[in-house]
């Protein structure tokens, strides 16, 4: 289906007129091993259809029984997020059809939620922004629809659908914010900002791989946006399918400078869900609340009530690992490096790595250098994650001491580090295999710098004359001799003396 | 009479034992019944579908292990009518309704899988009201089955195939599920004992759920002690069931044989009586509230105020959680598609399929139920009959501070005529007026027969009561009022069922 653009506003005018509110309903599969009501494996990839059982496929008779650890996932998730857990709660059945929905009910909660009214800090510049949480429940997964056939790989237009059950099941954990106001310019920013910050304390909690291109994390945004100074909010819009932190931001602003055009034109917001499309950054319009579902909750009567113990409960909260901002700030005030490093760390997902890497002994300026540059140009030309690249932060740290204690020169490293990631060994390995260590014996140095004085006398000359520059044609030239094991500045200090020009370099 | 028809006349019990001294193969008992089916069943359609082979497999096995000494189960051997509403690895499950035509699950049910532990021979699948929704098998896809009292009455229902092939001897032992009343009221019209366990005693893991909260597999026998033999090998804690009672089983074979109600306290429940009861149901219930008193129990009259709000409400809940169970049978992954021409969606084939394989019973009940709980209707129906459940719940509480067991009819009414209620569904519903408090509450129930009654001589039920887990107090009266009215009549009461005769003297057959 194609539509036609709808009219927008430019964000910064659209801001200017109009305050938005934001909020985020954000699931992620948690990483228990096995599903959230049947003992089915939670792989991803695999063949289609073949981590199913009666259960998570729905077959008559079949009935759930809940999975322990998903529970426990989720009470840490809350208590994390500094929500109240409930001491009773019950799941509840979501009920509509639709194909990859093997019951046509999903086992969602609906009033009674796990854990309700939390909050977390969000870093936006040197700014804190507090999200509140209205609620984190626990939830089944959906299996996956693949639409064969037709343009858009929609249901509409497709020649047959293949469903896959595997994901069916998957223990899913929605936690729904408050609306948050007052944000102005930068909701777009406060909304990647939070879905950045939610993911790092998901992956702190061991909860849950939190990838958001493999769909283990998956957000759908709120916006509405009202005149400026006006005290009631607008009409709110659902954008669904915003599957990266860059759409999130993208997605916000895109509502707000269509809605912006709408009220402009003296229209009224339709309540809608929205789909977002990743190569445009625009929505386009799905159901409409006129057509919403009346999904028909009622207590899951196939499960007991969830009834946690509070002691467990507390059990639980005192094995929380410390979490993502509080790292951030130990991390920052130990590797006495600028909020912007610290930033640009946690974006190349380096922050752990780098504090690994000083912990070995590395300098902090050094370790944040060879993380970001040398090694994330490698993860991002091999495409996985720079912690999954095969070498360590101890590794990176022997590295660093050998360039420190000028061993090694940062060529030479370089030249190490490819050892290592090549799997030749650890960097002292692989500079004895290599030969890579700098040549300090002052013998062949300077027979190697006498043979190219020799080798270029006009040069020579010219540095006699005074010409300093020109030393650095020598320089290379014993660099190469060399193999470039020599360090660099050491050569040019002894062709200069060399050449009467000591005290020129 | 052949040796065979012989075979069937035994209890369970009986055969149990000879199988166990070697005086009969469970293969010589199978074929026994396998011939008494092939013989009958054209008259009584009791069964779906006949394993006889997968049968015959299992009583060889059984005679085979005890050839080699091994110790077998209390009903090792024994042959076994079990509900459309089981899954079955290796027999179609239909639950009654076309749209499950021909499915074969790929799982057993922990009832299939502990009866066929337990060395139990499942002789087939047996009819059933579609997804057990009704009083009569009529509302069967295939077809009602009948009574063998009077092949023109229905047998009751839901579990009316299993209740008919019991009481036509073409299977000592049946397995119904009762969720308003399905396995005690087709007893009562049968003239078995029929037994609702305590809700989370039996195991609902592939039992094709009606509604959820109310769903109760349990056994259908001949005697008391059958159906406590079966009850114990059936029930017990499954981890699979969020909703089963870890619990030990209680201890229902011994209170069987017990059968002793001295100085037990009997409420008869005063709201379960008067106007739309047969004057013949309460007549034999009077009687047998009398005999119980002559047996030694103190009888006392309870009152339930709500007892007249369980069937209303029963119809709220139980199609709210129908309208829920059944959504899955869409025609995507398992039994009938209609409709997929190529060209029709998967929305308009599950709309389809729906509309073609759902009959009229279970349609409306999905209706019912769908609107109960739509919003903006909830809170005024389902959540006011969770209420009323709750209250009604509290009425037993109450009543068995005074009590040990209540006591009622189990049904209003006999066995009424095929077609006669088919088009009033309120009448239809009425069948479990007395039944459905139970189900509400979870407690355990059991209908025994208390004799004939006297206008249309067909079989009358007294329900017994009893707290949650307290399933032992049920056999124990219904062992005492059993044996003493087989005394007094001198022959167990289903010798009197004479409707297959009738109906072979009427083929100019002999049917038994």
């Amino acid at each position: 289906m194609t539509q036609a653009p709808e009219r927008t506003v430019p964000f910064e005018e659209a801001v200017a007129r109009y305050e938005p509110v934001i909020g985020l309903e954000t699931h992620v599969e948690l990483g228990t091993r096995s599903k959230m009501f049947c003992g089915c494996p939670t792989v991803f990839g695999a063949e289609p259809n073949t981590a199913v059982c009666p259960v998570c496929l729905g077959l008559p008779g079949s009935l759930p029984v809940t999975n322990k650890a998903a529970i426990e996932y989720t009470i840490r998730i809350g208590l994390a997020l500094n929500c109240s857990i409930a001491s009773w709660c019950r799941f509840a059945r979501k009920n509509y059809f639709y194909p990859d929905m093997p019951k046509n009910y999903q086992i969602s909660q609906y009033d009674e939620p796990l854990c309700t009214d939390g909050w977390l800090d969000v870093e936006v510049g040197v700014e804190i922004v507090r999200i509140g949480i209205e609620r984190v429940h626990l939830e089944e997964d959906t299996g996956k629809s693949l639409h064969v056939g037709g343009a858009t790989g929609r249901i509409h237009g497709a020649d047959y659908s293949l469903v896959d059950y595997n994901r069916a099941g998957i223990p899913l954990v929605e936690v729904v914010t408050k609306p948050v106001p007052g944000t102005g310019s930068l909701a777009p920013v406060v909304a990647r900002a939070y879905v950045t910050e939610l993911r790092d304390l998901m992956r702190s909690l061991d909860v849950s791989d939190v990838r958001m291109e493999q769909g283990s994390l998956r957000c759908d945004v709120n916006t509405s946006i009202a005149q400026a100074g006006s005290a009631q909010w607008g009409k709110r819009t659902e954008t669904k399918n915003v599957n990266s932190l860059r759409s999130v931001e993208r997605a916000v602003r895109s509502e707000i400078e269509r809605q912006a055009a709408i009220l402009d034109a003296g229209g009224r917001v339709v309540q809608e869900t929205r789909h977002f499309h990743e190569n445009t950054g625009t929505t386009t319009a799905g159901r409409s609340k006129e057509e919403a579902q009346d999904y028909r909750y009622f207590p899951e009567p196939d499960l007991v009530p969830m009834e946690p113990a509070p002691e467990w409960v507390e059990e639980i909260g005192s094995a929380l690992p410390e979490l993502p901002s509080a790292r951030r700030a130990r991390l920052q005030a130990e590797l006495g490096l600028p909020e912007s490093d610290i930033t640009a760390l946690r974006n190349a997902g380096a922050l752990d790595l780098v504090a690994e890497t000083v912990a070995q002994g590395a300098p902090p300026e050094q370790a944040r250098n060879w993380w970001l540059t040398e090694l994330a140009r490698r993860a991002n030309e091999a495409g996985i994650a720079l912690a999954l690249l095969p070498i360590t932060p101890a590794q990176v740290a022997r590295i660093c001491a050998l360039v420190e204690s000028g061993e090694l020169s940062n060529r030479l490293a370089r030249q190490v580090l490819d050892g290592v990631l090549a799997g030749e060994g650890s960097p002292d390995e692989v500079v004895a295999a290599r030969g890579l260590a700098v040549v300090t014996d002052a013998g062949v140095l300077a027979a190697a710098v006498d043979e190219a004085i020799a080798a270029k006398p006009d040069v020579a000359a010219k540095v006699r004359d005074g010409k300093v520059q020109a030393a650095g044609g020598l320089v290379g030239d014993v660099m190469r001799a060399t193999g470039g094991k020599a360090d660099a500045a050491a050569v040019k200090q002894l062709i200069l003396q060399r050449l009467g020009q000591a005290g020129q370099a | 009479m052949t040796s065979s028809t012989d075979l069937t006349r035994l209890t369970a019990a009986d055969m149990a034992a000879a199988v166990a001294a070697g005086e009969i193969s469970a293969v010589e008992l199978t074929t026994a019944h396998l011939t008494r089916i092939a013989e009958t069943d054209v008259h009584v359609r009791a069964f779906l579908h006949v394993a006889a082979d997968g049968a015959l497999a299992a009583a060889r096995a059984i005679d085979e292990r005890r050839a080699a000494g091994e110790a077998l189960g209390p009903l090792a051997g024994v042959p076994l009518a079990l509900k459309d509403v089981f899954t079955t690895a290796d027999m179609p499950t239909t639950c009654g309704s076309k749209i499950l035509a021909g499915w074969q699950p790929p799982y057993d049910a922990t009832i299939t899988a502990r009866l066929r532990g337990a060395g139990v021979v499942i002789l087939g699948k047996t009819n059933m009201d579609e997804f057990a929704m009704g009083s009569s098998t009529e509302n069967s896809a295939f077809g009602a089955s009948r009574n063998p009292w009077d092949l023109s009455r229905v047998p009751g229902g839901s579990s009316g195939g299993s209740a008919a092939a019991v009481a036509a001897f073409e299977a000592p032992l049946g397995i119904g599920t009762d969720t308003g009343g399905s396995i005690r009221q087709p007893a009562a019209v049968c003239g078995l004992v029929g037994v609702k366990p305590t809700y989370g005693g039996s195991s609902r893991y592939g039992l094709v759920a009606f509604a959820s909260s109310l769903d109760t597999p349990g056994p259908l026998a001949r005697t008391v002690l059958d159906a406590a033999l079966l009850h114990e090998v059936m029930s017990g804690h499954d981890p699979c069931d969020s909703t089963s009672l870890d619990a030990p089983v209680p201890p229902v074979a011994a209170a069987a044989r017990r059968a002793d109600v001295a100085g037990l306290r009997v409420g008869v429940v005063k709201e379960l009586a008067g106007d739309g009861y047969a004057s013949g149901v309460l007549t034999r219930f009077n009687e047998a509230v009398e005999l119980l008193e002559t047996l030694g129990a103190k009888v006392t009259e309870v009152s339930c105020p709500h007892f007249g709000y369980g069937l209303p409400a029963y119809y709220l809940i139980a199609p709210s959680e129908a309208s829920s169970n059944l959504a899955r049978f869409d025609a995507m992954r398992y039994g009938l598609r209609t409709g997929d021409d190529g060209t029709a969606s998967a929305e308009e084939v599950m709309s389809l399929t729906r509309a073609a394989g759902f009959g009229a019973e279970v349609k409306r009940r999905i209706m019912l139920g769908t609107y109960a709980l739509s919003s903006g209707y909830y809170d005024a129906y389902y959540g006011k009959a969770q209420q009323v459940r709750t209250l009604i719940a509290r009425d037993f509480a109450a009543a068995f501070e005074q009590a040990d067991v209540l006591v009622s009819p189990t049904t209003p009414t006999t066995a009424f005529s095929l077609g006669e209620r088919v088009d009033d569904p309120m009448a239809m519903y009425l069948a479990d007026l007395c039944t459905i408090p139970g189900n509400l509450a979870g407690n355990a129930a059991l209908s025994v027969p208390c004799g004939l009654a006297p206008e249309d001589g067909l079989p009358v039920g007294l329900q017994i009561m009893a707290p949650v887990l307290a399933d032992d107090r049920l056999y124990r009266v219904a062992a005492a009022v059993e044996a003493a009215l087989d005394q007094r009549r001198g022959h167990p009461l289903l010798d009197d069922a004479n409707g297959l005769e009738r109906a072979g003297d009427a083929d100019g057959e002999a049917v038994r």
